[in-house]
């Protein structure tokens, strides 16, 4: 263990500020670009999901309109 | 080689497969940043010049490494798509972009809270920093390009050229300690010779550069699926699974 206590562990040296700020933007930036990569395909499913509802309706008022034409 | 290859160039394959690698990967990332940079927070020593502050080593230095390397990935997919017409390869520039371009970023505030204390500067023109900005930026490029275009087909050759260019600065970075006279210091482990530091801090050092590969491979597999499904959106068997999602 390179630290004796805790409070030495958070004071790094006097270079805490600079050393948990660092440490801090990582993992912000990591785990903002881990939940959007996670969540990236089910979006896009959601899209896909959305378009092929519509397709169906589509479908369906169309022949409708063709049953009534006729 | 190619016989092996081949069933990978369908999209539908390759979505399974990576699919199947990304619980791996993930793990393996989790234990290796939580070794590593335990080991390095707590374990390490500190060093004889910059005390503690020393221990942004481990941050600073694999993400740098990662966004050379994944520009590297970016730009050899590139040529992939631009030659082969491969459009898996132009899923992989679309997923490696935004997390070769997060790796950077990390390394450009992590060095400037270390210029802070050791130089008395947060930023300075110094060749090593500035070079790795242009690198920032050409990441930026090829993502604005992809998104520019109505055309995907059109999107993905313009991301790929600028991508493949771009490459011309990874040399530059990498010499541009030793061909310019700059505040940052040289390599001290991407070098022909032993690396220039105690085994103490070389073993935490490592063990972080490949869990943060490994995190990046779980980015990138997880961006590239996304990627697949949306330009696949059409075929049948992405309809399939979407209904599977509904």
């Amino acid at each position: 263990m390179a630290f004796d206590s805790f409070s030495e562990f958070l004071n790094m040296g006097g270079y805490g500020f600079y050393v948990w700020l660092s440490y801090g933007f990582t993992a912000l930036l990591l785990v903002l670009l881990t939940l959007n990569s996670k969540g990236k395909d089910k979006r896009i499913f959601k899209q896909i999901n959305k378009r092929l509802k519509r397709e169906e309706k589509l479908k369906q008022v169309a022949k409708r309109n063709a049953k009534q034409d006729t | 080689m190619w016989k092996w290859l081949h069933p990978y160039a369908n999209p539908e394959v390759s979505y399974h497969f990576t699919g199947k690698l990304i619980p791996w990967f993930a793990v393996i990332s989790a234990i290796l940043l939580t070794v590593g940079l335990g080991m390095g927070l707590l374990f390490s020593p500190a060093d004889y010049q910059q005390g503690e502050s020393v221990r942004l080593f481990y941050l600073h230095v694999p993400a740098a490494m990662l966004s050379m390397g994944l520009y590297l990935g970016m730009a050899i997919a590139g040529l992939t798509a631009l030659v082969w017409q491969m459009k898996l390869a132009e899923s992989s520039i679309a997923a490696l972009a935004p997390v070769g371009a997060t790796f950077t970023a990390i390394a450009l505030l992590t060095g400037a809270a270390w210029g802070k204390p050791m130089w008395g500067a947060w930023w300075v023109w110094d060749a090593r920093l500035t070079s790795e900005l242009i690198l920032l930026f050409l990441y930026f490029g090829v993502m604005a390009l992809q998104n520019a275009f109505e055309d995907k087909a059109l999107a993905g050759k313009a991301a790929s050229i600028l991508a493949l260019v771009g490459v011309i600065n990874l040399p530059i970075i990498h010499y541009s300690v030793e061909w310019w006279n700059t505040l940052h210091q040289g390599a001290t482990v991407s070098k022909f010779e032993k690396p220039s530091m105690s085994i103490d801090m070389l073993r935490p050092f490592l063990i972080s550069l490949f869990g943060f590969a490994f995190l990046a491979g779980t980015l990138v597999c997880m961006r590239f699926r996304a990627d697949i499904i949306e330009r696949n959106s059409m075929r049948p068997w992405v309809k399939a699974l979407a209904k599977e999602h509904n």
